[in-house]
């Protein structure tokens, strides 16, 4: 087997769904390539925007972060202290160290020094999955981060396999306002949402840790241990059960529901967005009284 | 060759040569789920491991039990 690109013999990966081979310098290239496609195809953002990446330590964000710089970007990273142990703490080294290394700008807000919470104990108080406390203090953090820095948008590290395991989830529980919303891009709102993009939605998880493997980049392998069992870690298995029967199926799932599906379930995205104020409290927009990220410190505050 | 695993950490030993394919196959894990790594690159399933070898099998999916 060969290089498709260059023709070289010497291979280090196999993608079957592109049903090709790639010696080290064309893998990395299609992976920039992958990267400027849904860039440009999804109108994500300009050479002249500032972007903010959503770092976690793992290897879709640090990937994401390296090829957007490679590519000549203004991207600074963001990185999110949760307070769960150990794996915050090596997360948190990772990220820094691959700042360092590529001399980028890495800002850090972290949950139990900034706003006196982890998400172990939110979970605890709250009575619900640790995921719940977490994504919630994400969306809310990155959007309040982005606006206060005069980011023009926040990148997230979602790959192909995420989406088509999420995508997989809402089909299974026909979640009509997700599948509206499930887009690689959610555009900025007037009352306070910055944009939000997803440019590895054309690589898959085994070429952005591949990626990290032959560039060196060193990256948390071991996941959050919060995440082990989950349902979406389930969808992802067994789409990777047809996966390997079937090439190409996970790809054809996500974009053909892009192209030919997202756009009937817009309308009950529109409907269940109810109207947007300012948070009295932090200015963020909600829909309640206050948003639901100081709802959430108001209540871990109070009850610790 | 020495095998590393990953969730949870460990190394085993499994007489070589072998081609990385067989590996998996035998491993029962599923390549679409994981890397091999050999050194600072990668094996494809047709590379052969010699019986000195040091691998990685490096699971891929976020939160993968492999």
């Amino acid at each position: 087997m060969r290089c498709r690109r260059c023709r070289a013999p010497d291979i280090v990966i196999e993608l079957r769904r592109h049903n090709a081979a790639f010696c080290k310098d064309c893998f990395l290239h299609h992976c920039r390539e992958q990267v400027r496609k849904a860039i440009d195809e999804f109108d994500m953002f300009t050479p002249d925007q500032r972007i903010l990446v959503a770092v976690s330590g793992g290897k879709d964000s640090l990937g994401l972060w390296d090829i957007l710089l490679d590519l000549g970007y203004h991207a600074d990273g963001l990185y999110l202290g949760l307070g769960i142990g150990d794996y915050s703490d090596e997360s948190a080294q990772m990220a820094k160290a691959f700042a360092d290394r590529r001399q980028a700008n890495l800002v850090t807000v972290d949950l139990p020094t900034d706003y006196g919470f982890d998400v172990p104990s939110a979970a605890k108080i709250t009575k619900r999955v640790p995921c719940s406390a977490c994504g919630l203090s994400k969306r809310h953090l990155f959007n309040q981060a982005a606006r206060q820095g005069g980011y023009d948008v926040v990148a997230t590290g979602h790959n192909l396999d995420d989406e088509a395991a999420v995508l997989l989830g809402n089909v299974l529980r026909w979640d009509a306002d997700y599948l509206g919303r499930q887009q690689p891009v959610l555009p900025a709102s007037e009352d306070g949402f910055v944009k939000k993009v997803k440019p590895l939605v054309r690589l898959g998880e085994r070429e952005l840790a591949a990626y990290c493997v032959l560039t060196g980049i060193d990256y948390i392998v071991e996941e959050c241990p919060n995440a082990v069992g989950n349902k979406h870690l389930g969808y992802k298995e067994a789409l990777n059960a047809v996966e390997e029967q079937s090439p190409g199926t996970k790809n054809a799932f996500y974009f053909g529901f892009l192209a030919r599906a997202v756009g009937l379930f817009a309308t009950d995205t529109a409907a269940a967005k109810d109207e947007l104020a300012p948070c009295p409290s932090c200015g963020s927009p909600t829909t309640g009284e206050v948003c639901a990220f100081c709802k959430l410190l108001t209540r871990v505050t109070v009850e610790r | 060759m020495k095998v590393r695993l990953r969730n949870p950490r460990r190394d085993i030993d499994i007489q070589g040569p072998k081609r990385v394919r067989i590996l998996l196959e035998e491993l029962g894990i599923n390549r679409e789920s994981v890397l091999v790594i050999r050194g600072d690159s990668l094996v494809v399933g047709d590379d052969m491991l010699a019986d000195d070898d040091e691998v990685e099998v490096r699971p891929v999916i976020s939160g993968g039990a492999t």
